[in-house]
């Protein structure tokens, strides 16, 4: 990974908070996907959050910008509470970047028309200073040539890149990221991690569900690890890596780090 | 396939020649269930084509003014009884004198559609609601009149190609957008608009078009108060194209579900809201899916105003048969020649749409999707 190019800038963590669940179950008919979930997240803190898959990790997530509603308990966005009033969740939403397993760009746009599309309808941008946004974004992921193309045109591991432009171009204060490597080719999953440790170390406040350990020991401030439904365990990354407290987090860790 | 020589043409696997001959026998020949194909096809062409071909064209009458010109021994077609009907026709009893009204709603209708069906014609936004908003205004003032200078046509004295074309248009214009509109309602996740939805798609479907029209024109105006009594054009209107609309709905719906669940979730992500996400991501591609299913629906559509005939609206087949039985053009050949008239003005416009269709599927379908 990246941490070689000088020294790791100082990752600040301010005070604020700008996640605060608590409280929070949610059931799918009558399976319950998240149990009385409690997790608070400060401004610039990144969280990696680990797990079984089917423990509700990216039921957590899509909950913060209600992609899926919580049933019970409360969720705070930097000061918003998330209820059913649909002003709010826009709000939130204009907030919240998200970047997706199956990157989900739409395909019938090309790149830049991806990028400037929630710019131009949601914020009303002007159409010459929503294209300059999305082209820093586009270089900012290192890949503005590719600016005209269709999404079905690049690889991979060049359309998440692009996924996570789409989202940078609402300057979101959170960014969301929902195991953005998983469905990436091995040799492209390095140039997607590289972005997400840059955007980390401008102080995004980021969520992270991803099986990538290397990332979460290189840029977490904390892992949280998720089991059932349950968060079982919450640790730095150091800490959580080298002296799990719960047998599930051991077996996982095991499991996971075996080969 | 992928072997080509440096001429570009496909090489060819040897032994097979490039002449008709062996064009033939491979296509035609290969087999002898192939062979008895050919030959069945081959009798079933000979039987029909020389028959039909000799009766429209060869044996045809061509000139005439009078029923007399087509009675003569082993006569075909009669086609001075089209060119003598032809106002007819096009206008059905549309005061003579007022027919220039309709050709200037002809003409302006021809100049809205043609650049907007032209991909490259610039400013679509403005033409559409142009077509949309202004034309049918001036459609209406110009049709049915009773402003100043222009003296009312009631729509009974309309007829022919033009009642066959203000279904057809009313009815594809309305249907579109309100087809889409029933089919996002009834995969809403509220369930009083999808209740709503789905009674409203199954009542149009579950009854037939006849009854629709007999409704409109008949039952209506028992159930309407006193003195509140519509057109009856405009209420066949109004039925064409909510009949119209739950088919579209359903054709609207098989591609809302082909899209992945993805799209709609990526738009809202990034803030768009629900009209944003569907008519920014999710309709475009999924109504590029249906071409073909809108389409066979508009095709559907203009085929069945024929059948307002049976609420006494004369379109253009109504107004063929109504000028068979005019004294002064019975003539034996007189009936198929109006019919194979019609069928033909018929079949210009539906093999149009259906070639515009594949135009726009071939058009849309260049390279952008995995």
């Amino acid at each position: 990974m990246s941490a070689d190019n000088a020294a790791p800038k100082k990752m600040s963590v301010s005070d604020k908070t700008m996640i605060e669940m608590s409280g929070v179950h949610k059931w799918f008919g009558d399976f319950h996907v998240l149990k009385d979930i409690n997790l608070t997240v400060k401004e610039g803190e990144r969280i990696v959050i680990a797990g079984p898959s089917g423990s509700g990790k990216s039921t957590l997530i899509r909950c913060i910008n209600h992609l899926e509603p919580h049933d019970e308990g409360r969720i705070v966005i930097d000061g918003i509470e998330l209820t059913e009033d649909l002003k709010r969740i826009d709000e939130v939403r204009r907030e919240v970047g998200m970047v997706f397993q199956q990157f989900n760009l739409f395909p019938h746009m090309t790149v830049l028309e991806n990028c400037t599309l929630a710019p131009l309808w949601v914020r009303k941008m002007p159409e010459a200073d929503a294209r300059d946004l999305a082209m820093k974004f586009l270089e900012r992921v290192r890949i503005p040539e590719q600016a005209g193309k269709y999404p079905g045109q690049l690889s991979g591991g060049q359309q998440q890149r692009v996924a996570i432009a789409r989202a940078l171009c609402m300057n979101p204060k959170i960014m969301l990221f929902d195991e953005p490597t998983s469905a990436l080719d091995p040799e492209m999953i390095k140039e997607v991690l590289d972005v997400m440790v840059e955007l980390a170390r401008e102080g995004m406040t980021m969520l992270c569900v991803t099986h990538e350990m290397g990332f979460a020991r290189e840029v977490a401030n904390r892992v949280v690890f998720m089991d059932e439904g349950e968060i079982i365990e919450e640790a730095p990354p150091e800490e959580f890596f080298s002296a799990p407290k719960n047998a599930r987090t051991k077996e996982f860790l095991a499991q996971i780090l075996a080969h | 396939m992928g072997m080509e020589d440096v001429s570009g043409r496909p090489r060819m696997k040897p032994g097979t020649s490039r002449s008709p001959l062996g064009w033939a026998r491979r296509n035609l020949f290969s087999g002898v269930g192939n062979t008895v194909l050919t030959l069945v096809s081959v009798y079933i062409l000979w039987m029909v084509i020389p028959p039909l071909l000799d009766f429209t064209i060869f044996s045809a009458v061509w000139t005439g003014t009078t029923r007399e010109a087509c009675l003569v021994p082993d006569a075909g077609a009669c086609w001075p009884f089209v060119w003598a009907n032809i106002d007819q026709f096009i206008y059905g009893r549309y005061p003579p004198s007022e027919i220039w009204r309709v050709n200037i709603v002809f003409a302006l209708g021809i100049a809205t559609i043609v650049p907007m069906l032209i991909p490259a014609a610039p400013a679509k936004r403005f033409n559409l609601i142009f077509l949309l908003v202004v034309y049918p205004l001036i459609a209406l003032v110009l049709l049915a009149g009773d402003r100043p200078g222009l003296p009312p046509v009631p729509t009974s004295e309309w007829g022919g190609l033009l009642v066959t074309l203000v279904v057809a248009v009313t009815g594809i214009v309305v249907s579109l957008p309100l087809g889409i509109v029933l089919a996002l309602g009834r995969r809403s996740s509220m369930p009083a608009i999808r209740m709503l939805s789905i009674v409203f798609i199954e009542f149009w479907r579950g009854v037939p078009l006849i009854t629709v029209l007999f409704m409109a024109s008949v039952m209506l105006p028992l159930f309407l108060p006193e003195g509140l009594n519509p057109d009856n054009l405009l209420r066949c209107l109004v039925g064409v194209a909510l009949f119209s609309s739950a088919y579209m709905a359903e054709v609207v719906r098989g591609g809302l579900q082909a899209i992945p669940a993805g799209q709609y979730e990526a738009a809202r992500a990034v803030g768009l809201g629900y009209w944003q996400a569907m008519i920014g991501v999710v309709l475009p591609q999924a109504l590029r899916h249906v071409i073909p299913g809108i389409v066979n629906t508009f095709i559907g559509l203009f085929k069945d105003t024929t059948l307002v005939l049976i609420v006494g609206i004369f379109d253009l087949l109504g107004q063929v048969r109504a000028q068979l039985s005019d004294p002064n053009w019975t003539v034996p050949q007189g009936a198929l020649t109006g019919y194979i008239f019609a069928a033909l003005v018929f079949w210009v416009f539906c093999f149009g749409m259906s070639q515009y269709s594949n135009f726009m599927e071939r058009r849309l379908n260049t390279g952008h999707e995995r």
